[in-house]
């Protein structure tokens, strides 16, 4: 590991040196094809943000937007109604509570159930251990929709259909992988050295695993977590066939919403649902990528 | 064992199988109280295996290791009185240095003003004061290794345990650490085992250094010793540079196989077999004329203080150390001032008599 780093560092120094050079020789002759590939560069730029934002842009406007005819850029009118329209809406209200219950519930669920999996992962040889690890993947290898039909059989004979178990069952599946396999990744950067010298120093076992694996491991736990939220929050398939007509979260009430509604309140409906993620996002953007713990792992 | 209780480590007939080979083989080991002990061998010849036994990270499958005459063999790392630096340091990265320190202490419960004062005497003696706050991540090399150090001292142990502590460092850097190290460990006087590859880091620390060659005990004794007399082929060859030849041996010369004789002071004749003779390079001396044996010069390597000749003696080669200033002649004179002789690998004599067993 050291080695690597060393060898970056060394990388990084000879561009440094060799970059005084390159930009003389670019500042004497810019060549009619490096402008022209500067060019395209910016128009590709240009293109994926307007395919990533636009559409954004376009819900913004729209969730705002009062009286809208064809051939104006902008709404006519401005008006917050079709927000109030929506949180005042018993329905969709109610799928927004149920959303913030369940997607918090799988959450936790699938930590209690995949951490000490991936911790089993990492530290332990046990035979079939890696055939495990790659079925994980299975379950998105094949069509979503084929699983959730031939679970509902299943479910229907344990009468799960229609319950909160069933659904928090069904959206547990969307998490697994991301619950097994980043923390497994973090607890094997975790050089077993450290977990050593912490039992020399008198810890038990448990008292390593909380002092000094956990905290380590803690950012990639985290971003499991983060993700396996969303992916509960965000699943809507499996959620539809196994929760209706009881439970109906806030993915499910898109169709509906889409069918019945007008555009206007759908699109507040949209941004209410891309809240957690852009929240959640740049929250692990902040905390997690940069801080104290990310460095600390360059100590190997 | 008839000694009741006996002081310091004792290492009594263990072994160690890992992955189906023997690592370590019916290892006989006692380091006295207070001793600096080195465990030198190449890598795989069972010497972390050992340190990681004492250490309680790996259980022996035969055999003991007693601490003041206290069998530990069974105890977990966390039961047992000893401390462990390790190779990469393994300092915490999300607690500062004197959290690193204080952990070890915090788990006995002691109360905090006299953990804060044992840190801080632990780290005045690594002379890291000025650190005690800082992560690991933001000091250099040499001062994460002291950090380890402290790590362990502040806890008292009975036996210390070193994992080739210095081999992150780089070369100018090592050599101070290393007498950091033996300074700290006799003001303090802590028994203490140290594993390394580096005979040169052997040699000017320990007491005594075990040379270990495919989980064996090859040759314990104390640094002159093991230099002047290596008891075996393998200690003469990997302790020090040594020439090596097939040779009868005759009243003051030895009589190389193509009948070249070379005189060789100290030596006298024993029967008509054939010795392998040791000759450190040191005691080659090289005259432009004298009643050496005629040699030839291949090469000169300055050495900066010495310099290093290669020669080549009636078919053989000879390395010679010799003062830097020597302007050696096309054909110089060489003559050996000290060997010891070796049949079937064993020190058969050195410059007095052994016995012969």
């Amino acid at each position: 590991m050291s080695a690597v780093e060393h060898q970056g560092v060394a990388l990084g120094e000879l561009e440094q040196a060799e970059l005084p050079v390159a930009r003389a020789i670019r500042r004497r002759r810019p060549s009619p094809r490096r402008v022209g590939l500067r060019a395209l560069g910016i128009v590709l730029v240009t293109a994926l943000l307007v395919f990533m934002i636009g559409p954004l842009v376009w819900l913004m406007v729209r969730a705002f937007s009062g009286l809208w005819q064809f051939p104006d850029l902008l709404p006519h009118t401005w008006t917050v109604q079709w927000w109030r329209s929506v949180f005042a809406d018993k329905n969709l209200s109610h799928s927004i509570k149920l959303s913030f219950e369940f997607a918090p519930v799988v959450t936790v669920v699938s930590a209690v159930i995949c951490l000490p999996a991936a911790y089993a992962f990492a530290r332990l040889k046990f035979p079939g251990r890696f055939a495990l690890l790659v079925s994980l993947f299975a379950t998105n290898a094949f069509p979503k929709i084929g699983l959730y039909v031939s679970m509902a059989g299943v479910f229907y004979s344990l009468h799960l259909m229609g319950t909160f178990m069933g659904v928090v069952v069904v959206q547990l599946i969307g998490t697994i992988v991301f619950m097994t396999w980043i923390p497994t990744a973090a607890f094997s950067a975790i050089p077993r050295s450290l977990e050593e010298a912490a039992r020399d120093v008198g810890a038990g076992p448990l008292r390593v695993f909380f002092r000094v694996t956990f905290p380590l491991a803690a950012p990639g736990i985290f971003v499991a977590m983060i993700l396996s939220f969303l992916a509960a929050f965000d699943e809507a398939q499996g959620t539809f066939l196994v929760g209706i007509p009881n439970y109906i979260t806030m993915p499910t009430e898109m169709y509906t919403l889409v069918l019945n509604y007008p555009e206007q309140a759908a699109a507040v409906f949209s941004i209410l649902l891309a809240v957690p993620s852009v929240v959640l996002m740049s929250f692990a953007r902040k905390h997690v990528m940069g801080g104290k713990l990310a460095e600390g792992f360059q100590i190997r | 064992m008839n000694e009741a209780r006996p002081a310091g480590l004792l290492i009594d007939h263990v072994s160690k199988d890992l992955g189906g080979r023997t690592i370590v083989a019916d290892m006989q080991l006692e380091v006295r109280p207070h001793e600096l002990t080195c465990l030198l061998g190449p890598s795989g010849c069972g010497k972390t295996t050992t340190l990681r036994m004492i250490g309680g990270f790996l259980q022996p499958d035969a055999g003991q290791i007693l601490i003041d005459g206290v069998d530990v063999s069974r105890l977990a790392p966390e039961r047992r009185p000893t401390a462990m630096v390790f190779q990469n340091y393994a300092l915490w990265p999300h607690m500062t240095v004197f959290k690193n320190v204080a952990f070890g202490l915090k788990l006995r419960k002691l109360p905090k003003a006299e953990i804060r004062e044992r840190v801080e005497s632990v780290l005045e003696l690594v002379g890291l004061t000025h650190h005690t706050h800082s992560y690991p991540a933001r000091i250099s090399g040499g001062e994460q290794q002291r950090v380890a150090l402290a790590r362990a001292l502040v806890l008292e142990p009975k036996v210390l345990l070193l994992d080739e502590p210095l081999s992150n460092l780089d070369a100018k850097l090592r050599v101070r650490v290393r007498e950091d190290i033996r300074e700290i460990q006799q003001r303090i006087g802590i028994t203490t085992v140290f594993v390394t590859h580096d005979q040169d880091e052997a040699l000017s620390i320990s007491d005594r250094i075990a040379v270990m060659s495919g989980g064996k005990v090859e040759q314990y004794a104390d640094p002159r010793t093991l230099y002047r007399e290596p008891a075996t082929h393998f200690v003469a060859s990997f302790v020090g540079a040594m020439n090596f030849y097939r040779a009868t041996v005759h009243d003051g010369s030895i009589e190389l196989e193509d009948g070249t004789r070379i005189p060789c002071e100290g030596v006298s004749r024993n029967g008509d077999a054939a010795f392998e003779v040791g000759v450190r390079p040191e005691d080659v001396e090289v005259t432009a004329n004298g009643d050496g044996a005629e040699a030839t010069v291949l090469r000169e390597i300055p050495r900066g203080h010495y310099k290093e000749l290669v020669l080549s003696v009636g078919g053989a080669e000879a390395r010679a150390f010799v003062a830097p200033e020597l302007t050696s002649s096309e054909r110089p004179r060489v003559r050996f001032t000290r060997a010891v002789l070796y049949r079937d690998g064993a020190l058969r004599r050195a410059e007095q008599p052994v016995a012969v067993g």
